[in-house]
């Protein structure tokens, strides 16, 4: 690990005025701390942002909101979030290891780093890592990478679980930078790798995610999140779905759908949920699911394996159709 | 801590000026550290406090083996930087015990056969103890799932189930 200054902040001003370009803010470290011993980052300067006040759990007229610092395992068992947003809670709990959700925070469990083994290894060549030098998972061990919003440049897949329930809940992210306040939907916050896989998502150097906002969503209590994985648990998804259905009768109204393990990015899927407000079967719009997918060589599998963890989640949560 | 990983070591003037005060509690006593910011707690454990029950398996937040508690949490002291803990309490399988007696964990786990060689088994019983206080864990699979962050390569797993349910009971 290359050497870097160290400062512990306990005003959010004095994060961000201490922020320098080459700075890495330090929350839980389940993921820089571990990419710090890899030195595939190696930043100058490391400012500890856990005496920073950025915590609470709170229901809002204007939705649930979630302080940044606030750790994965508090959060997924907090009742004003299992008992209205249970696809949150699973997806939570679905992922990493109980002492690794007591370190890891909600907004570093955003800002975390694809596993791709070339991105983690520096002995190879990787784009996202150091641009331009190649990306060897196009021809190379693919069978856990992407099949949706690829490029030639990256297929590393995002590796959160938790996105992809937000993303399918419309949730936002507030982020604080010396300029002052923004806050944008999750959706637009990750970037599909394109020409520039090393640019994941919008925030600006120095900026902190300060806050998650889920808006209201009265039926977002029957949600499902199902993950597929290589072993039964402590492992990321090979596919996962995120689910949220508006059942009257026994028929769909209205579907959230977003999916993980296949995307670059969180993916939404509004053909799918269009095809359920439409009225078609299970079936036929968890088909709709990997439509412009480019699987590699070693993931084709994906490609139903995905439309069978969407069709899971709806068969738990309307019953088979 | 800085003679363990041969990338710790620097004997530069500037390494000595980045070097941060700690003061935390580890096992009840108060230990004050003058550490390298690169120190994990698990290195400065095992290599400073002589502290070595808490072992060191992958040292990348995969196996589970150099579980402790911070603040009465469980956590992975490899990817917790030492520099964070000021004011902290940590808790290792050191501190379980009082005097000869064994935490009611220790003894299910030998009672119960929970180990082979026995090198998982300090991050295992740290893991299980705050399992317990956690109290999520009443069925063979809530157990397994609640001790899914430790991996124990001779296989002992069946015999931690008993071991857990035993000290819970």
């Amino acid at each position: 690990m290359r050497a870097f200054d160290f400062a512990v902040p306990h005003d959010i001003d004095d994060a961000l005025g201490l922020a320098r370009d080459e700075s890495a803010f330090l929350a839980g470290g389940t993921t820089l701390v571990d990419l710090m011993k890899l030195e595939v980052v190696s930043p100058e300067q490391v400012i500890d942002i856990n005496r920073l006040p950025l915590h609470g759990i709170r229901p809002e007229p204007d939705g649930l909101r979630v302080g940044a610092l606030e750790r994965m395992e508090d959060v997924a068992r907090h009742p004003a979030v299992a008992g209205p947003y249970p696809v949150i809670a699973q997806a939570l709990l679905a992922s990493a290891s109980p002492q690794l959700r007591n370190m890891a925070s909600i907004g570093g469990n955003l800002l975390q780093r694809t596993r791709c083994g070339y991105f983690r290894d520096v002995a190879t060549p990787c784009n996202k890592r150091s641009p331009g030098t190649g990306c060897p998972a196009q021809h190379g061990d693919n069978r856990g990478h992407a099949i949706l919003g690829t490029s030639a440049s990256c297929a590393a897949t995002h590796p959160s679980d938790l996105a992809v329930a937000l993303v399918a809940l419309e949730a936002s992210v507030r982020l604080r930078g010396a300029d002052g306040e923004r806050t944008m939907p999750l959706a637009d916050f990750y970037l599909p790798p394109g020409d520039t896989p090393h640019v994941e998502n919008r925030l600006r150097p120095g900026e902190l995610i300060t806050e998650v906002i889920v808006p209201p969503l009265p039926w977002a209590g029957r949600s499902r999140y199902v993950k597929v994985r290589d072993r039964q648990s402590y492992e990321f998804a090979l596919a996962s779905a995120a689910v949220a259905v508006d059942l009257h009768d026994g028929e769909v109204r209205d579907a959230r759908v977003a999916v993980g393990g296949v995307g670059t990015v969180p993916w939404r899927l509004p053909a799918v949920e269009d095809a359920l407000r439409a009225g078609r079967s299970h079936e036929e719009a968890a088909a709709l699911a990997a439509a412009g997918a480019r699987p590699l060589a070693g993931n084709a599998f994906k490609v139903t394996l995905v439309q069978r963890a969407i069709l899971r989640a709806l068969t738990e949560l309307a019953g088979p159709r | 801590m800085e003679h363990g990983d041969p990338s710790l070591r620097s004997s530069s003037e500037s390494a000595a000026n980045r070097l941060v005060e700690v003061t935390c509690t580890v096992n009840g006593t108060a230990r004050s550290l003058r550490v390298d910011p690169r120190a994990t707690l698990l290195d400065t454990l095992r290599e400073r406090l002589e502290l070595t029950g808490t072992k060191k398996g992958c040292d990348r937040g995969q196996c589970g083996a150099c579980t402790v508690h911070v603040d009465g949490r469980r956590v992975l002291s490899c990817l917790t930087m030492v520099a964070t803990l000021d004011g902290r309490e940590v808790t290792t399988i050191e501190g379980l015990a009082e005097g000869d007696r064994l935490h009611p964990v220790q003894r299910a786990f030998i009672d119960q056969d929970g180990f082979q060689c026995g090198f998982c088994t300090s991050g295992q019983i740290m893991s299980a103890v705050a399992l317990l206080r956690e109290g999520h864990a009443s069925t063979d699979g809530e157990i397994r799932e609640a001790m899914s962050g430790n991996i124990c390569r001779c296989g002992a797993y069946p015999n931690i189930v008993e071991a857990v349910k035993q000290a819970r009971s």
